[in-house]
């Protein structure tokens, strides 16, 4: 019988010592955690609703075992912005019409993150592929990818007034 | 919630060795995007997993000489932004952009993707071109196979269950070789091959091909080179009657499944498709 296994996870400002047994998900252990912004869609790494930043690399949390990310930074939909002050690629996502019943959203936000991080002004083909594991089953892609545009276009505005990064 | 088994995580190469030796029923974990799949679906069914990505001698990409070895645990988002791969072994990173979606990349790793031979593994068509072979180990020692002999059936290969797959080895192309990849599936992105096929060509200062290797992936049982249909391309300038004949013998090659004899054609249209861009393009840079 598999013991549970002690390992530490940093996720968003928060740092979790936890026990947990072999086979459970990154996904399982960070919703039981309380970060439900992590959705459950189809756990066998197709539909990308689950991901997550591990160490800065966006990946399926369904797809990895927490003891696998033992000592891992992690950053959830959660961590980069609230309802109060959401992050800018939030605040796009808003503005451009890329939420509809929102279920993508965290994982979709979570890609364009990583996208932003590594390629500031992505061309359209740039971002249909960053967002290529991440299903959406109502917008129809076409305002999500508008979104991603209008998060480039204030993430270099802010840059050029000094203002934050992305 | 997964059925239940052990996770182990080994200090060195030789501990990850005993263990999966010694553990009954230890499968060794990478990137887990197939044997997580294949644990929830029950399709296997382990006592334990036992890390081995991370391992030092599974890690990294490096040139020895003439040749390129590749760490198994290497990732597909490692070799998409690896310079060296880029330049000197386009035909892989070429498979690579076809490979999966961004998420899937930043886990699955090479390693993973030969020792699970699906038939549409899509790194298998561009090392076949590449006449890579796949270094393994086990307690008895170590021993190197080309990747020809390792693919034996669908999810078969000659690897024994206490073996690791330590690193894949190929001989880089020389400067002037072209290397293409293609890949048929039902989306453009984030998709299993139907059809993938990877060519490897090398000519000579006349236009001659000196060298033709052809693979397809997914229209057969594993992975394989079509070898008439290189022997039809060298010798000889890339002519349209010898890039039909080699198109032909290539979708001959092919053993698709029952009711799936359309990859023939697909097959058949792929290599063409790929060989007139060569061939036009090589006219290009001479006339
Ligand atoms: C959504 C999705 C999309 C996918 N798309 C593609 C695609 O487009 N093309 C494609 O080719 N594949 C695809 N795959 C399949 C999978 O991602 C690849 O086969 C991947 O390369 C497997 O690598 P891994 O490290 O995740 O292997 P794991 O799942 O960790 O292991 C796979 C098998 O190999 C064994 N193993 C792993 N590493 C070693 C080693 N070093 N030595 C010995 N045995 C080892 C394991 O025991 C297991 O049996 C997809 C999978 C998913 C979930
Ligand atoms: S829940 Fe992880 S990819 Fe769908
Ligand atoms: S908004 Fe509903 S799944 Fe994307």
């Amino acid at each position: 019988m598999a013991d549970p296994i002690t390992i530490t996870l940093r996720v968003n400002t928060r740092v979790h010592n936890i026990g947990v047994e072999p086979r459970a998900t990154l996904l399982h252990t960070l919703r039981e955690l309380g970060h439900t912004d992590v959705k459950n869609g189809c756990e066998i790494g197709e539909c990308g609703a689950c991901a997550v930043l591990l160490n800065g690399e966006p990946v399926n949390s369904c797809m990895v075992l927490a003891v696998q990310a033992d000592g891992a930074t992690i950053t959830t939909n959660a961590g980069l912005g609230t309802m109060e002050k959401p992050h800018l690629i939030q605040a796009a996502f808003a503005d451009a019409g890329a939420v509809q019943c929102g279920f993508c959203t965290p994982g979709m936000v979570i890609a364009t993150k990583a996208l932003l991080d590594r390629n500031p002004n992505p061309s359209e083909h740039e971002i249909r592929e960053a967002l290529s594991g991440n299903l959406c089953r109502c917008t129809g892609y076409g305002q999500i990818v508008d979104g991603v545009k209008l998060a480039a276009k204030r993430l270099a505005s802010s840059r050029q007034t000094g203002g934050a990064s992305c | 919630m997964l059925p239940m088994f052990d996770y182990l995580k080994p200090r060195s190469l030789d501990d990850a060795l005993a263990l999966i030796a010694t553990t009954p029923k230890a499968f060794p974990i990478a990137g887990g995007t197939n044997l997580l799949v294949d644990v929830r679906s029950g399709k296997v069914q382990p006592e334990a997993l036992v890390e081995v990505g991370f391992l030092d001698e599974l890690c990294g990409i490096r040139k020895e000489g003439g040749e390129i070895v590749i760490g198994a645990g290497t990732t597909i988002a490692e070799l998409l932004s690896d310079p060296m791969i880029e330049s000197q072994l386009p035909v892989l990173h070429a498979a690579s952009t076809t490979f999966a979606n961004t998420l899937i990349r930043n886990r699955a790793t090479i390693g993973g993707n030969l020792a699970n031979n699906a038939p549409c593994a899509d790194t298998a068509p561009a090392l076949l071109v590449l006449d890579a072979s796949v270094e393994l180990a086990s307690v008895r020692g170590k021993r190197s196979i080309k990747l020809e002999e390792f693919l034996t059936s669908p999810f078969e290969t000659v690897r024994a269950v206490d073996e690791l797959i330590l690193a894949v080895r190929v001989s880089v192309p020389p400067r002037a070789a072209i290397g293409r990849f293609r890949k048929m599936g039902l989306r453009k992105i984030s998709c299993m091959a139907k059809v993938d096929v990877a060519v490897l060509l090398d000519f000579n200062s006349e236009g001659i091909c000196v060298d033709a290797r052809i693979a397809m992936g997914a229209a057969s049982p594993v992975a394989r080179r079509a070898v008439d249909a290189e022997a039809t391309l060298v010798g000889n300038p890339l002519h349209p009657e010898r890039i039909r004949r080699a198109a032909d013998q290539t979708a001959q090659a092919a053993v698709p499944r029952p009711g799936s004899e359309y990859k023939q054609q697909v097959v058949r249209s792929m290599v063409t498709k790929l060989l007139d861009d060569i061939a036009r393009e090589g006219g290009d840079r001479r006339g």
